[in-house]
């Protein structure tokens, strides 16, 4: 077997240095009546030629992204990934290290990450960020947590805009900590407003969670309903689910969000059916105690040199066991780079070129399908995602343009099954990677079957 | 000797990206969006205004960067990454290339089921390796890493507590336990007591069965134990925790050792986590991503989480909403949604390929290899360091500072001293059972040879801290890019982002 390098000979010299007499003895702790004495019932070792047969016949099963006009979005985006950033974090000093607990001889990754934060919080206009979560649905659950703990309120209300697994996630997490979860009814018009939202805010009530641009694409200046949170002693969350939005959209922090939670797959991340991905985190500096997750820190080493190290670890699970702020472990570090390297490659110009890029192709197609009959654009506002109503059920057109090759967008139903009000609303995303006779073959096959 | 520029030979200084600014610079060239559409923004009132401050740089710039970057940090493909407990094997460049394939990384999880049936199948061919491996019946693919799939199992139990109508308040862990133990349990609602352990290092089963009581809900025990040894009453403790009617978690962080030799399900487990990125070889990419699938008992089959991929009538389905879990009884359904989307799918690509490669002979032999491997340092090391409880252990061997008593050098000393040796220190100060613990993981993937040359350095080293050379030790180490690093400092006034007009020179003097 190619990636185990003991031959038999030094197996057996190895159970002579242990008094082992064969390597039963030493599961000798093991009962009896448990210990296999053959192998599971499962396909024996594979060379490499095989395996990518197996792999690449089911790859082959699939329509990808690369390999058909591709309008979905609803938190995953497919955009173009630069050729050196995926080949950067394949270096095997990133690929195939552990997490930085030895900083002498993990600068490298804690550098990065000391970038990466620097770059969220000023991507997301806030004043510190941690090394990365899971995604952006487990961080939206612990920007719920963290509010909780700050106001030590225990009532979270969620906007009608926000991704919905975004918020099952929420009250999965909240199901067991006495959390009260206010969900607001699905919002694809954009209707609810920051009175709506603050009126709903009592002295229990620790944030009030909405997404931006919102899960239906709406973009809204939240700046109002910071304020209402604020006077009312709640905090303000928002949520992205579309990082590429803020090359062109207010930051939240710029909006008055005292904790944002973001999914940074965009950048620098495949599609990759849905993870890993990369969550990004920032906070006011104020509540930087009560934050979940690792952070790089600046120091010096005995030399006067600077260098970074991990830190603020009093508020993590292998210190403070029970009474940690959150359990998580790692962070999505690889993902975190690879964002890292792509919005360096960017830089300033790059990222808001790209968002207006972006949002330029969105307008495009918004109004070649508005022009369609049978297909009304409800956005009064959107970034590079928006939503129609079609004059029939969207899952059924969805399917029959994947029949033709087309992968047309998310029909909202996919997510509010049983919602009779969004049946015939299509979620579509238009990012750079669309072209010109992408959209002609939308357009053409829509018309079509409408 | 110090040098004019900083460097050292192949050792480069290297500024932060915002240091190397070059504004209006960009290494991705696109097209002009005036060129597409001359409209008016959709973006109402809330247009970015404010500049955002990220710095430019062209391609060679940055590639020099971050290639700079990763020669500061230690790699397993460089050298031997004895970690305890976290597993730091090969990662096959193999499972890399199948995880890039068009198909799998550029699929997207909301896509018409039809167009994705070959994902689903790779969801559910990695499920059944995995089930079979652990001789259990269902798992839970979603969660995103180890302690998130403990969560998920705390909350598989509680629900089917709580189905019971008994969602019961305790939760026991022992001392030895991973600290994110307790802190998934706390997250699940749960009271949280330590069972202590014996001077064998492991659980103590008469303590246990002094705990119990009809309010405890679950144990969590790590098997392997995080002291690498196996828990030889295992088969009483679950017996003893099913009869007060409560429920069993392992922590198969070390799941690696008995792959192929023991299956959890025939020791009465109810729940348990893997690490992918552990046992199943992908990268632990300077922490994270990993995976955290949870398999799952018969008595918490019904209580995984949303979603889950299941046989059709038309192919493969993905069961989205509790509503469509139709196989269950009324008051058996799935707690939620963990994760979004459907788990860290690039994460089972890369194990199935490993899985696929092993074959269940490859990974039977992988697990004796690596309990080889651990028993053969403990056999070279035992005389001259200190070993915490008598072997043969398992996957990993536990040290204590005993042997450096009256020596002035500490487990963090002879750590840092076998970084300027080429190694990376073991685990440190865990487990907790242990004074100034020193946890050795080897892995199968290392030979002989390595090993070999280890052991001589180790002995060496513990025969120079024996002898009374404490200073070699306190200024170690002294050949890497910095050295030790003032961890008060960053916490007493943390500086987690870079700021601008914070030079270098003037922060170093600060």
């Amino acid at each position: 077997m190619r990636y185990l390098p003991l031959t038999d000979d030094d197996r057996q010299e190895m159970l002579a240095a242990i008094g082992a007499p064969n390597i039963e003895a030493l599961y000798k702790d093991v009962a009896q009546e448990v210990l296999l004495d053959k192998p599971v019932d499962l396909p024996t070792t594979k060379g490499e030629m095989e395996v990518e047969q197996i792999i690449a016949g089911l790859a082959a099963k699939n329509l990808g992204a690369g390999a058909a006009p591709f309008f979905l979005g609803a938190g995953n985006y497919s955009h173009h990934i630069p050729a050196s950033a995926d080949h950067l974090i394949q270096r095997s000093e990133f690929l195939t290290s552990y997490t930085p607990y030895q900083p002498e001889v993990s600068q490298g990754t804690l550098q990065a990450l000391f970038e990466f934060q620097t770059q969220v919080a000023m991507i997301t206009g806030m004043e510190v960020a941690n090394a990365s979560l899971y995604d952006g649905a487990t961080g939206t659950a612990e920007a719920a947590m963290m509010a909780c703990r700050v106001t030590r309120r225990n009532k979270v209300i969620i906007s009608g805009g926000l991704h919905p697994h975004y918020s099952e996630v929420t009250a999965t997490n909240a199901k067991f900590l006495d959390l009260k979860i206010v969900t607001n009814p699905a919002d694809p018009e954009g209707l609810e407003n920051s009175e709506s939202l603050a009126a709903q805010i009592d002295d229990d009530t620790a944030c009030v969670i909405v997404q931006n641009p919102s899960f239906f694409g709406q973009v809204r200046n939240h700046s109002q309903l910071a304020e209402a949170c604020h006077e009312k002693g709640a905090l303000l969350v928002v949520v992205v689910t579309e990082i590429v939005s803020l090359g062109a959209v207010m930051a939240p922090g710029d909006m008055g969000a005292d904790i944002v939670a973001a999914e940074g797959q965009s950048i620098g991340n495949a599609l990759n059916f849905g993870g890993p991905h990369v969550g990004l985190f920032a906070v006011r500096e104020k509540h930087l105690r009560q934050m979940p997750g690792r952070l790089a820190g600046e120091t010096e080493d005995i030399e006067g040199k600077r260098g970074w190290v991990l830190t603020l670890s009093t508020r993590e699970q292998h210190i403070r066991r029970e009474k940690a702020t959150s359990n998580i472990c790692t962070n999505s570090g690889l993902c975190a780079l690879a964002f890292s390297i792509h919005m360096t490659l960017l830089g300033e110009a790059g990222f808001t070129r790209l968002a207006h890029l972006n949002h330029a192709k969105a307008i495009e197609l918004a109004d070649r399908l508005d022009a369609l009959s049978g297909v009304d654009v409800i956005n009064d506002t959107f970034f590079n995602e928006f939503t129609v109503r079609l004059s029939k059920p969207a899952a059924d057109i969805v399917d029959r343009l994947a029949a033709q090759g087309i992968l047309a967008g998310v029909p909202a139903s996919r997510l509010y099954p049983g919602n009779d009000d969004l049946e015939n609303l299509l979620i579509l995303a238009v990012t750079e990677t669309v072209t010109p006779s992408d959209m002609d073959r939308l357009i053409d096959a829509l018309e079509g079957v409408l | 000797m110090s040098t004019v520029t900083g460097n050292r030979g192949l050792q480069l200084e290297e500024k932060l990206i915002f240091e190397l600014n070059s504004p209006g610079m960009t290494a991705v060239d696109l097209p002009n969006p005036h060129e597409i559409t001359n409209v008016e923004s959709r973006l109402g009132n809330a247009a970015r205004k404010n500049p955002i401050g990220l710095p430019g740089l062209s391609e060679p710039q940055v590639v020099r960067h971050y290639l700079r970057l990763s020669q500061k940090n230690f790699a397993i493909d460089g050298g031997l990454y004895p970690l305890g407990s976290c597993t730091m094997k090969h990662n096959p460049r193999l499972n890399e290339k199948m995880a890039r394939l068009p198909g799998l990384a550029d699929i997207h999880p909301l896509q018409p089921k039809s167009t994705v049936q070959g994902a689903f199948e790779l969801m559910d061919m990695t499920a059944h390796w995995l089930k079979t491996l652990t001789g259990m019946p269902a798992i839970a693919m979603s969660p995103a890493a180890g302690a998130h799939g403990e969560l998920c199992g705390l909350m598989s139990i509680r629900a089917a507590l709580e189905a019971r109508g008994d969602a019961r308040s305790r939760v026991l862990v022992p001392e030895s336990a991973h600290g994110t133990n307790p802190a998934s349990a706390h997250m699940c609602g749960y009271q949280v007591e330590t069972i202590p352990a014996t001077d064998q290092g492991r659980v103590d089963l008469a303590a246990l069965k002094g705990m119990l009581g009809d309010d405890v809900a679950a144990i969590m025990v790590t098997n392997p134990n995080t002291c690498g040894l196996f828990e030889d009453e295992i088969i009483e403790m679950t017996k003893a925790v099913h009869d007060i009617g409560g429920l069993v978690y392992c922590d198969g962080a070390n799941f690696n050792a008995i792959v192929g030799r023991v299956r959890p399900g025939d020791l009465g487990i109810d729940a348990m986590h893997l690490n992918l990125h552990k046992t199943f070889s992908t990268p632990h990419g300077g922490g994270g991503p990993g995976a955290g699938p949870v398999v799952l008992s018969e008595a918490l089959a019904a209580f995984a989480p949303l979603p889950y991929v299941v046989h059709g009538k038309d192919g493969f389905d993905l069961i989205e909403q509790a509503d469509d879990a139709a196989e269950f009884s009324s008051d058996a359904k799935p707690y939620g949604r963990m994760k979004g989307f459907h788990g860290q799918f690039g994460v089972f690509v890369r194990a199935l390929s490993y899985m696929l490669s092993m074959g269940s002979d490859g990974l039977r032999q992988a697990s004796s290899d690596a309990v080889l491997n651990a028993n053969y340092l403990m056999a070279k090391l035992s005389d001259l360091l200190t070993v915490s409880y008598d072997g043969p252990c398992m996957h990993e061997v536990l040290f204590d500072d005993r042997f450096l008593k009256d020596t002035d050098v500490t487990t963090l000393d002879f750590a840092k001293a076998m970084i300027d040796e080429g190694f990376h220190p073991m685990t440190m100060y865990f487990p907790l059972v242990v004074h100034g613990a020193l946890l050795m993981e080897p892995t199968e993937t290392e030979g002989k040879e390595t090993l070999d040359e280890f052991v001589d350095v180790i002995r060496a080293l513990a025969e120079k801290a024996q002898s009374g050379n404490t200073q070699d030790f306190k200024a170690a180490p002294r050949y890497t890019p910095r050295r030790r690093l003032d961890e008060t400092k960053a916490a007493r006034n943390p500086v987690l982002v870079w700021s601008p007009g914070r030079a270098p020179e003037l922060q170093a003097a600060e």
